[in-house]
């Protein structure tokens, strides 16, 4: 399996504090890797360094071919390759959802306005949403903003998609409905990169779960293991999470 | 009170009136269009600039909003005198309205721009977007919709502020009252009928603006959100 995303040995401090300390792993393609841990510990950090969010100290990033830790690196051509989704779904407020999902295609693919529409209605039933197309995000549930969020990043057809804790704002009824997107994004073979507190997800959709701890990788097990961790560190801490 | 009113003797000059209120109405929009255009070129520079920019635009603005207008349209009228330039009063009128519209434009963009939430803006580069294309659709659009009263409010300020510039000789309705009531000596009710055009005025022009925002802002019609 070739990889589609690759850490090797990433440092990043923020100041005095040191949040990546060597971190490496790999991402093949179609792999659901779910990223835990305790608040600051370097999860989120790790995952907004993947899309050039965060500048890199030491080490190496690549990502569809796109190095992120050159000088030379296209952003826009890297972030037209990766997805993200964040914690405050960030749609913009004055646009319609179809209008929020629809803005990229246009803008950044320049195509037309039919097919930039059908496109985004295609995303929107995606994601459960044919029928809120005309909606503003205000007039939407925060479970609602989270999936058209997801719609307005599939819309530019990502390589990778990354979720930086998309469902901690949400209550578990609509946590579920984004979760319920999620698996079938991950069913129909997208590779993905999630920071997430939701270990029942974490077990079941993601192939590698990393924990976080103290900015390294403390222990990487498959999904399908994270009831029978090695340290005792990831033992308390999913202890009470399962 | 003696005063006998006569309205009636001002009644041969409503061709004068007419055409002062013309130009007051173009000195407005011409003032407002490029005000509101160079204030929000000013308002980018000022939040997102480089510093020696930031720094002019900022020096430019606290001049602008610490001095009287008067001041300002004289120094520009003579300004242009000195630099051996021959312009038209009205031209001279709009350069000078303009010049003070821009500043406070500027502020109120900059407080439209501020509001913008950085994670918007962080949104739209992960979608692969130009800073251009950030700008427009994700930062200024919603700005502008958002400090819109406050711009309302402005330019109604510049259409009756327009009125100073009878002081240098640009014929907008002040100026023809000036000369209308030295004409028939009825100062009083000219002023009265003059003040009467202006608050007929103003309320045409928000009304306008109104009707513009409702046209432009399509999220504020379909929500029935208050303009």
């Amino acid at each position: 399996m070739s990889a589609v995303v690759k850490l090797a040995n990433v440092h990043k401090s923020f100041g005095p504090v040191k949040v990546l300390d060597g971190v490496s792993f790999e991402v093949g393609r179609g792999e659901v890797v779910a990223m835990i841990g305790q608040s600051g510990s370097g999860k989120s950090t790790a995952l907004r360094c993947i899309n050039a969010l965060e500048t890199i100290e030491e080490g190496a990033i690549e990502v569809c071919g796109h190095r992120i830790h050159d000088d030379t690196l296209d952003k826009r051509a890297l972030r037209q390759d990766v997805g993200i989704v964040f914690q405050s779904y960030n749609l913009f407020p004055h646009l319609t959802a179809l209008q929020n999902v629809m803005l990229a295609p246009t803008c950044v693919k320049k195509i037309g306005r039919k097919e930039a529409e059908a496109l985004g209605r295609d995303c929107l039933a995606r994601v459960g949403l044919a029928e809120k197309a005309g909606h503003y995000p205000e007039q939407l549930s925060g479970g609602q903003q989270q999936r058209v969020a997801i719609a307005r990043s599939l819309a530019m057809r990502p390589k990778v998609m990354l979720f930086d804790e998309v469902t901690s704002a949400l209550d578990p009824q609509l946590t579920g409905e984004v979760l319920k997107v999620m698996e079938d994004l991950a069913r129909d073979g997208m590779t993905m990169i999630l920071v997430t507190h939701e270990m029942g997800f974490a077990r079941r959709v993601a192939n590698t779960v990393i924990y976080m701890r103290q900015g390294r990788i403390w222990e990487s097990l498959p999904g399908s293991e994270l009831a029978n961790p090695q340290t005792a560190e990831l033992r308390d801490f999913v202890g009470s999470g399962l | 009170m003696t005063y006998q009113f006569d309205f009636s003797a001002l009644l041969p000059f409503w061709r004068d009136f007419a055409d002062g209120v013309w130009l007051t109405l173009q000195l407005s929009a011409v003032s407002t269009v490029l005000g509101f255009v160079g204030g929000a070129l000013c308002a980018i520079a000022r939040a997102d600039g480089p510093p020696w920019l930031k720094r002019i635009v900022g020096a430019y603005v606290e001049v602008i909003r610490n001095t009287p207008l008067l001041v300002q349209i004289f120094l520009v009228y003579f300004g242009i005198a000195v630099l051996g330039l021959r312009v038209d009063a009205n031209v001279a009128a709009v350069l000078a309205l303009v010049v003070n519209v821009v500043a406070y434009t500027c502020e109120i963009m900059r407080a439209g721009i501020e509001s913008v939430h950085k994670a918007q803006i962080e949104a739209a580069e992960c979608l692969g977007l130009t800073r251009a294309q950030i700008y427009w659709h994700v930062v200024l659009r919603p700005a502008i919709e958002r400090v819109y009263p406050a711009l309302v409010s402005q330019y109604v300020l510049l259409m009756l502020a327009s009125s100073i510039c009878s002081q240098i000789s640009a014929e907008e309705l002040t100026a023809v009252a000036n000369r209308i009531q030295s004409d028939t000596f009825r100062s009083f009710e000219t002023y009265i009928v003059v003040g009467l055009v202006y608050l007929a005025l103003s309320f045409v022009v928000r009304w306008a603006f109104w009707g513009f925002g409702l046209l432009v802002f399509t999220r504020r019609r379909k929500l029935g959100t208050a303009l």
